[in-house]
Order: C-alpha cells, then sequence, then structure tokens
C-alpha cells in the first residue's frame, strides 16, 4: 500500500516539474497580487505594512486556486482516474497522496516565497517570519479543503470556474485564522488561540477532507 | 479465480443501458462481447470493474485473496489509454508496476512483449495512437491481476499489435486467468465464450 502511494506521489511530483507541469504558475500569481497592490493601495508606507500580512494571506489563498482543477481534472482527461480506484490502497489515502504531491509543488512554495514578498509591502522583520509560518501551517488546509471541489466538478465542463466559487467559501475560516495567528505572533503571543485554530483546521481538513473528496469521486463515477 | 454477475442492471442519465445481464467466468476462460453502438458493452465493463453504481444485481470474485477488494483483482483498460506523454514510456509502465503493486523490474520484459522496447525512453507524448494503445497493454504484463477487463482493446493496434495482444491474452489465460473483452474487430483469440448485448435504443 505504501508502495502504490509513494509511486503516486512521486509520479505527480515529475509530472508537475516537468515541461507544461505548470509548477511556477501559482507562485507567480502570488507574486502578481502583491505586485500589483501597492499600486491601488498607493505609496503609504504604514498603510502597508498594517495591511501587509493579510495581503500576503489573500494572495497565497487565490494562488492556490491556480492549478486546482488539474488535481484531477488531469488524470479524467487520460483515462488514469478509472485506474486509481483500483489501487491495493483505501481511496481516501490515494487522494491524500495526490494532495500531498500537489502541496509539495504549489503550497510550500508560496510560504517559502511570503518573507520575500513581504519585504515588498514594507513588512517588519518579524512579521516576515510570522507569515511564512502561518503559511506553512496554514497552506495544507487550503489545498485540501481545494481538493474537495477539485473532486466535486472533476466530472463537469468548465468546473475549472465552477471550483474557484465553490472553495472560497470554505476557506474562509482558514484565512481568518491565519491572518490573526500571523497578527498575534507579531504581537508576541507565541501559542496564541489564533494559531491553535488554523492547526486544527489543517489537522481537521487532513482528515475529513480525503473522505470527502473520495465521496465525491465516486459519485462522479457514473 | 471466478468471476461471477447476475442480473446486472444499469442507469445512465435516467436510462436503462443494461438490464438483467449475467457473467460467469471460470480459471482461464474468456469471452467477448459484440453488439451494435451503445448496446452497453463500455458499461458492461465498467460496472464489472466496479466503476458504475448498480441499480441491480451483484458481482462476485470467489477464489482470490481474501484481504483484496474485487476492483484489486482487476485489469480495467478504458477507452482511454491512461498514458502521461509527459513521462517517458518506461516511467509510465513503471509507476503502474508501483502502484498496481506489481514487478517493478519486469517493466523492460513487459515493454518487450508489446513491442516497445526500443521506444522507452521516448516521451509517451510522441507515440503514435497505436504505440499508445500498447503502452497501456504493458500494462497489463506489468503487475499481475487476475481479471482482465478490456474495453476495445484493439483499438488503433495493427497486426503485430493484434497478434501481441492475442498471445498476452494466451498466457494469462494459460496462467489461470480472465478475460473479458468488449469489441467490434475480430480478436481472432481461440475458444471464447460469446455474449451479444442487444439493439441499442
Amino acid at each position: 500500500m505504501t508502495r502504490a502511494l509513494l509511486a503516486l506521489i512521486r509520479r505527480d511530483f515529475r509530472l508537475a516539474v516537468r515541461a507544461g507541469g505548470g509548477v511556477g504558475l501559482p507562485l507567480v500569481f502570488f507574486l502578481s497580487v502583491v505586485a500589483v497592490t501597492p499600486f491601488a493601495i498607493g505609496p503609504d508606507m504604514k498603510l502597508l505594512a498594517r495591511v501587509g500580512t493579510a495581503i500576503l494571506w489573500i494572495g497565497a489563498l487565490l494562488s492556490t486556486l491556480i492549478g486546482l482543477d488539474r488535481l484531477f481534472g488531469a488524470d479524467a482527461e487520460d483515462g488514469s482516474l478509472d485506474l486509481l480506484f483500483a489501487a491495493p490502497a483505501p481511496l481516501p489515502l490515494v487522494v491524500l497522496a495526490k494532495a500531498a504531491a500537489h502541496w509539495t509543488v504549489t503550497g510550500l512554495p508560496l510560504a517559502a516565497a511570503a518573507p520575500l514578498l513581504g519585504l515588498m509591502l514594507n513588512l517588519p522583520p518579524e512579521a516576515l517570519g510570522a507569515v511564512a509560518l502561518t503559511l506553512l501551517l496554514g497552506t495544507p488546509a487550503l489545498t485540501l479543503l481545494g481538493m474537495i471541489g477539485a473532486a466535486l466538478t472533476v466530472g463537469l465542463r468548465r468546473g475549472g470556474l465552477l471550483l474557484p466559487v465553490l472553495v472560497l467559501p470554505m476557506a474562509v475560516p482558514v484565512l481568518i485564522f491565519g491572518v490573526s495567528a500571523t497578527n498575534a505572533l507579531v504581537a508576541g503571543e507565541g501559542g496564541s488561540a489564533p494559531l491553535m485554530l488554523l492547526l486544527a483546521a489543517s489537522l481537521g481538513s487532513l482528515v475529513l477532507a480525503p473522505v470527502a473528496a473520495a465521496a465525491a469521486l465516486k459519485g462522479a463515477q457514473s | 479465480m471466478q468471476l461471477t454477475a447476475d442480473d446486472l442492471t444499469v442507469e445512465r442519465g435516467g436510462r436503462r443501458v443494461l438490464e438483467g445481464v449475467g457473467v460467469k467466468l471460470g480459471p482461464g476462460e474468456a469471452m467477448v462481447v459484440t453488439g451494435p453502438n451503445g448496446a452497453g458493452k463500455s458499461t458492461l465493463l465498467r460496472a464489472l470493474a466496479g466503476l458504475l453504481p448498480l441499480a441491480q444485481g451483484r458481482i462476485s470474485v470467489e477464489g482470490g485473496d481474501g484481504e483484496r477488494t474485487a476492483a484489486e483483482h482487476m485489469h480495467f483498460l478504458g477507452h482511454l489509454d491512461g498514458v502521461k506523454g509527459a513521462l517517458t514510456a518506461r516511467e509510465n509502465i513503471a509507476f503502474w508496476a508501483d502502484f498496481l503493486g506489481g514487478d517493478s523490474t519486469a517493466t523492460e520484459t513487459a515493454l518487450e512483449a508489446v513491442g516497445l522496447g526500443h521506444a522507452a525512453d521516448l516521451p509517451a507524448g510522441t507515440l503514435s495512437a497505436g504505440q499508445k494503445r500498447r503502452l497501456s497493454l504493458a500494462r497489463l504484463a506489468v503487475a499481475r491481476r487476475d481479471i482482465w477487463l478490456l474495453d476495445e482493446p484493439a483499438t488503433a493496434l495493427d497486426t503485430d499489435g493484434l497478434d501481441r495482444l492475442a498471445s498476452l491474452v494466451e498466457i494469462h489465460r494459460a496462467a489461470g486467468g480472465l478475460v473479458v473483452a468488449a469489441t467490434h474487430a475480430d480478436l481472432g483469440w481461440a475458444m471464447t465464450k460469446r455474449m451479444v448485448l442487444g439493439r441499442a435504443v
């Protein structure tokens, strides 16, 4: 079972980094969102510093939506999806493996790039580390919740357009806890309640999202 | 290994595509399903593979490893090849060997068996339709599973490809495997059961 899941993670990772896999796309989108914000807000450095963490979180949230439709869409198009059902492993674990590979190439780079982009928003040094940490803890929840949407829309034409509309409302709690946890960390409250709730959101979706996505994929087979 | 399906009834889009179909196959037996377009051949195979909800009826696999589900005893070969164009032919097959619980050292033999030994390191996206079909046939050889469900396996294959398919099936049946194939073409397999599905509605 472990062998099958590791093989799937390895394949999806390899497909993502190969030409046409679109590995850098969410990152470039993240950069674009953060880069255009100062143009809209204006050259008020104090204001930028105050809203900076929120903008980074919104940017990361929107960026995780990029490429989410390919999570199952690519496998559905070439027929591999049918074969995923025949794995010697339970379907929730199979989809969890796919989510893990997807997060490694989308969520993880976002968290890693956040401090660099924070500089563009005039964030203080302590906030740079804080936002990277909260994104590292929060992006798994975003990917996993997004996976439910991806599974629900896999059989639909233009499902990729419906997907953000489905996923964004589910991601609102993660956004709230993410931003308030970052602000709490900057204010020097280490293990604050929002940080715990953010972690709970990630762990909760780690357990529930694979089951929900597997059920959605099963339901789409008709 | 025994595959039994009784009274299979499948609805798709509010229409009964299959009604009361029964299948019974023992070790080494093969069945060829024919019928006009829309008669439900693909639906039957997908239903047997457990990919479609049954409105009625049951499917059972007996004599296999009790720890494994019915789907884990089956190889499903659909209309689509399940080939990733960005990976090489060898990487594609090595993945399926690992994922479906096969022998990852057998990739070379499997590729040779379908006549793709020379193209092992080419990206699968550059292969022709027939070569991609051969690549998906190699998947059957690389992971041993007792029941093969083949939907139009002959699509895009040349005569050499058909011969290789026939010999893969022969080896599989000699080892006690079961085959259900839906097809329009004459596959030229020896001693097969036949099933003709009814008129399209």
